[in-house]
């Protein structure tokens, strides 16, 4: 009998012990900062790789131990997610239209973010490049032979994928370089889309299209996907072409203001923002093959990253804004062209 | 009111149907009633131009076209399966039972991964098909083959249970009457399972219209040919185009409502004839 009830005795005290273990701990987690890091598909795994770097130097920098989040998803779809209230405390897209409807939608991020970073706010860079099957047996070399009578080409929807939208741009610049004319470029483009049999809805999926399915005799997608498909499926199958000229899709980042100063995270998100661009960073986005903006890094991985003529959406197209309403608006050029087929 | 409740035999009828209105409003209408009230925030014109634009209308007719076509082509084989699960015996008939639900609790887009891996040029049935001419994945037909895929079980399981009540006896004394076989089947059994088959078709075509996640793999999707409605509203909304997305969303709504109604209306009229033949 007593000793039943000193054996609840202990239990009772262990069960006190516990729970304010478990309270201490709660109150240590929330003391913790953590931000969220919103960003698109493809990027997961390159940023598994950079928060625990950025993570490490930030406790080397402050003392602090701070716990980064990331959800990934469609580019767009992220942002629209953002602007309904998911607690974002930065946002890293693929292309600059979704951080600038966080802009024009309830001013989530300052209207002069490019100016906030170096580069126009972006980190690294990649190219739209073009895959064959092992020894080119099409000898595609350029943008001119996707558009020959009965070939094949596999590419993403441009209405639903940044990667489809920088290929058709590409395509576009490559035609304008040309001819100079506007009417030669686009009937360029519907030239290459009349060869396209399937429009994934992203990347990926035309990439399962091309790969896996053995449909088409070219796929044209963004190099680090490229580079990717190789080191996944072995380069005896594939092998990248690179054109004579192409686009150069960066990758733009930005802070969203209104979550981090409710937040109170200003701080981090800042810093981490700016790991982005430090060279440890940018050696990891080279080795996911992403090109590094940074000069020195660049050099280190030449041997990945051949020289490429490439041109900026701006440089070209004047802006995004343009781009989105003459090119890719409902019932734009790409609505027409695609109609036609 | 008070002279319905005055023949009810069991208590709580406005309290249940207080609780049935109540319940659907929350779960169906509110969410369909802000369709239709991002849709009126279009003018007229914009509206029409949206939802008439050659592409959308199009993608309308793929969407309803290869449903009806599905739903109609799963009430033959449903009620085929059904019977076969109803009327005869055979080893493993529990196992293929089981079997029939699993588009129902398959992850649609798995569906529609392993249908396109199966009928790609490179796949087990698309490299016996393409030398053929018959090309599945990436065209109309690859649709096709997805909705048949998923609406299967609505029409085996509403078939189903009738098919179970339905006595033999029944045929046998049609047969007995001098009823040939033909003319049992026309005139007896067919009869009693109209409104079960309509039921199914109707299950079968509404999941049709509405999935995306099966035939976005293997639609091809390119625009004028296999460009689903619902991939139409998914690329508005990736335009931030919220009021076209749900303009369209409004059309399909009101069509699919359309069509049911009228099937439901089938089912009564066919009811009714039931009743008065009988």
């Amino acid at each position: 009998m007593q000793s039943g009830f000193e054996g609840w005795g202990r239990l009772l005290a262990y069960a006190v012990l516990g729970a304010s273990y478990l309270f201490l701990m709660s109150v240590v987690a929330l003391a913790q900062t953590s931000i969220l890091n919103v960003s698109y598909d493809v990027s997961r795994e390159l940023y598994k790789d950079i928060n625990p770097a950025f993570i490490a130097d930030w406790k080397a920098k402050t003392g602090e131990t701070i716990t980064v989040n990331q959800s990934h998803g469609g580019s767009s779809k992220q942002a629209l997610s953002v602007a309904a209230g998911l607690d974002a405390d930065v946002v890293t897209m693929n292309q600059a239209p979704d951080i600038d409807i966080l802009v024009e939608r309830g001013g989530y991020v300052a209207a002069d973010w490019r100016k906030r970073l170096p580069h126009d706010a972006t980190p690294y860079t990649t190219t739209t490049v073009f895959l064959v099957r092992k020894g080119n047996p099409k000898g595609i070399k350029d943008w001119d032979d996707l558009t020959r009578p009965g070939f094949q080409v596999i590419l993403p929807n441009p209405k639903t994928s940044g990667n489809g939208r920088y290929t058709y741009l590409a395509a576009w610049g490559y035609a304008l370089d040309r001819s100079k004319s506007e009417t030669a470029a686009r009937d360029f483009v519907a030239k290459l889309f009349a060869n396209v049999p399937v429009l994934d809805g992203g990347g990926r999926g035309a990439t399962t299209t091309f790969t896996q399915r053995d449909t088409g005799d070219v796929l044209v997608t963004f190099e680090n996907e490229a580079i990717a498909i190789g080191s996944e499926l072995g380069t005896d199958k594939f092998e990248i072409v690179y054109p004579s000229l192409s686009v150069e899709a960066a990758a733009p980042v930005a802070m969203v203001e209104k979550v981090v100063d409710k937040k109170g995270t200003r701080k981090a998100a800042t810093a981490y923002l700016e790991f982005l661009f430090s060279p440890a960073a940018q050696e990891i986005i080279a080795g996911h093959a992403f090109r590094p903006r940074d000069e020195a890094v660049l050099r280190k991985f030449a041997s990945r990253f051949p020289a490429i003529k490439t041109f900026s959406v701006v440089q070209a197209f004047g802006s995004w804004r343009e781009v989105q309403a003459k090119h890719f608006a409902d019932g734009a050029i790409y609505d027409q062209i695609i109609v036609k087929r | 009111m008070a002279h319905i409740r005055a023949h009810r035999v069991l208590p709580g009828f406005g309290l249940s149907l207080g609780f049935t209105l109540a319940y659907l409003s929350l779960i169906v209408l509110v969410p369909l009633a802000a369709v239709f009230l991002k849709t009126i925030t279009l003018t007229p014109e914009a509206f029409w131009q949206t939802v008439s634009a050659p592409r959308v209308v199009a993608s309308y007719r793929l969407t309803f076209g290869t449903s009806l076509l599905a739903a109609a082509i799963n009430v033959v084989f449903g009620l085929l399966l059904a019977w076969s699960l109803v009327r005869y015996r055979f080893p493993g008939k529990r196992l293929v039972d089981a079997l029939v639900d699993l588009p129902f609790a398959l992850p649609t887009a798995v569906a529609g991964i392993s249908l396109t891996a199966l009928y790609a040029k490179n796949g087990w049935l698309g490299q016996y098909l393409e030398p053929l001419g018959i090309k599945v994945a990436f065209t109309p037909l690859g649709v096709l083959v997805a909705l048949i895929f998923i609406g299967l079980p609505f029409v085996v399981r509403t078939v189903q249970p009738v098919l179970e009540d339905l006595d033999t006896e029944i045929e046998e004394a049609a047969a007995s009457l001098g009823a040939g076989r033909w003319q049992t089947v026309w005139r007896v059994v067919l009869p009693t399972l109209l409104p079960a088959l309509l039921t199914g078709f109707a299950l079968a075509f509404a999941r049709a219209v509405g999935e995306y996640g099966s035939v976005i793999f293997i639609a091809g999707n390119l625009p004028m040919v296999s460009e689903i409605t619902p991939l139409i509203i998914i690329t508005k909304l990736e335009q931030y185009d919220y009021t076209g997305a749900t303009a369209v969303a409004a059309v399909m709504l009101v069509a699919s409502f359309v069509l049911l109604l009228t099937i439901n209306g089938l089912q009564g009229w066919t009811d009714r004839r039931a009743a008065r033949n009988g």
